[in-house]
């Protein structure tokens, strides 16, 4: 039996290579084959999730909630940090605070829906909401910061890990107007019912990968320190409190 | 629930009774103070089916001028602002007893007699069909309509 795993692609290009040697260390601590595809977008994802070709996902909170309610998965591990996401502008704009932004913003961003979520509620403190505001769409976060730069957008949206991968010379050209500290929705490792009988072992596995150098490492190249368990009420309440951000 | 202890209080303050959901009332008292809403952050608690404190985050602590150890297990009603009409909560409690969600902006109450608000949502937790418990997850309002809901409210106070 040959095991399908896809990551959200919600993570800096830079770590493709990353999640592909994580996948031949999973391979062989778990002793199947487990083939990993990494899908260009949140749509192509979702497809594959609807047609029943994903097995395992590390997944953003939102697809999260879909599996988790909807398909029958259930969450295994998670990193021990929040998601967070930025809100920034060119250095050279006016804008000081989000208080600042008005209506008719133009704002940059990708289609990823856990990042423009948390995004779109913390415009709301400047009274902008989804009709208020010009969105740019883009494929990758660097092309959102290339907009904001080029003043095609007058905000971007993007994870604090994608900002942190920037260039010290792109960062210093942009200024953060507001930083979010959730610390209540992350990603999570989940498995579908195919393996639902391998779950302890690969949690345990995923939760211990720290405790070594070698699993050190594979988890900085993901942007981790260390992954911890998740219990499955855990993750209710995580879906519990993202079914009140697109209210 | 108790009431307010003066020696709380950082300011002058206004004594208000509160009657609170369950025929109970408590002594408040009230500032002028406003704390600010932290950047970024979401507040979020939880009770169960009765309204009584079961966890909340740092955020929801450090807002509340209490101390954990003082929320967990008392009514949510302990951050209950006077200036707050009693027929939201009635909206509130009517909405999510029936497996809805509520939403709306609130004046909460600070232990210094102070103040902070926020936009709220609660959410019932659905467990295999049944309510177990509430989460209240509070973000960021905006100026323009905490302005618009405090004229709502006080309209509706006088009236």
């Amino acid at each position: 039996m040959s095991i399908n795993f896809t990551v959200s692609p919600s993570f800096p290009a830079e770590r493709i290579s990353d999640w592909y040697i994580f996948n031949t260390w999973l391979q062989r601590a778990l002793s199947i084959p487990i083939h990993l595809e990494l899908y260009s977008g949140f749509s192509a994802q979702r497809q594959a999730i609807a047609d029943g070709l994903v097995d395992m996902i590390y997944a953003n909170p939102f697809d999260a909630s879909l599996l988790v309610r909807e398909r029958n998965f259930i969450a295994i591990a998670g990193p021990a940090g929040g998601d967070e996401m930025v809100i920034f502008t060119a250095a050279d704009k006016p804008f000081q605070t989000i208080t600042d932004l008005q209506t008719g913003l133009r704002l940059s961003c990708t289609d990823d829906p856990s990042v423009n979520t948390v995004g779109r509620i913390l415009l709301e403190p400047a009274d902008l909401d989804a009709s208020d505001v010009v969105t740019l769409p883009t494929e990758t976060y660097i092309q959102v910061a290339r907009a904001v730069l080029r003043d095609q957008a007058d905000v971007g949206f993007m994870p604090v890990d994608a900002f942190s991968a920037l260039s010290n010379v792109i960062q210093r050209d942009l200024r953060v107007l507001v930083t979010s500290q959730l610390h209540v929705i992350h990603h999570s490792f989940l498995i579908g019912p195919a393996l639902h009988d391998r779950g302890e072992d690969i949690s345990h596995l995923l939760t211990s990968l720290h405790e070594n150098e070698k699993g050190r490492q594979l988890l900085a190249g993901l942007g981790s320190t260390a992954w911890r368990h998740i219990a499955h009420e855990d993750v209710e309440l995580m879906i519990d409190i993202i079914s009140t951000l697109t209210q | 629930m108790d009431d307010m202890d003066p020696a709380w209080i950082v300011g002058e303050a206004r004594e208000y009774t509160l009657r609170l959901f369950d025929g109970s009332c408590r002594r408040v008292y009230v500032t002028d103070s406003e704390t600010a809403y932290p950047h970024g952050k979401l507040i979020v608690s939880r009770t169960d089916t009765e309204g009584v404190i079961t966890l909340g985050n740092q955020s929801f602590v450090d807002m509340s001028g209490y101390q954990e150890s003082e929320l967990v297990g008392q009514p949510h009603s302990i951050l209950r602002h006077p200036e707050m009409p009693a027929a939201a909560f009635r909206d509130l409690w009517e909405t999510i007893s029936t497996g809805r969600q509520w939403h709306g902006y609130v004046k909460n109450l600070r232990k210094d007699g102070g103040f902070y608000w926020v936009y709220a949502t609660v959410v019932p937790n659905i467990r295999q069909g049944q309510v177990v418990g509430y989460t209240s997850v509070r973000r960021e309002p905006s100026r323009q309509k905490v302005a618009a809901a405090e004229a709502l409210y006080r309209s509706m106070l006088e009236s």
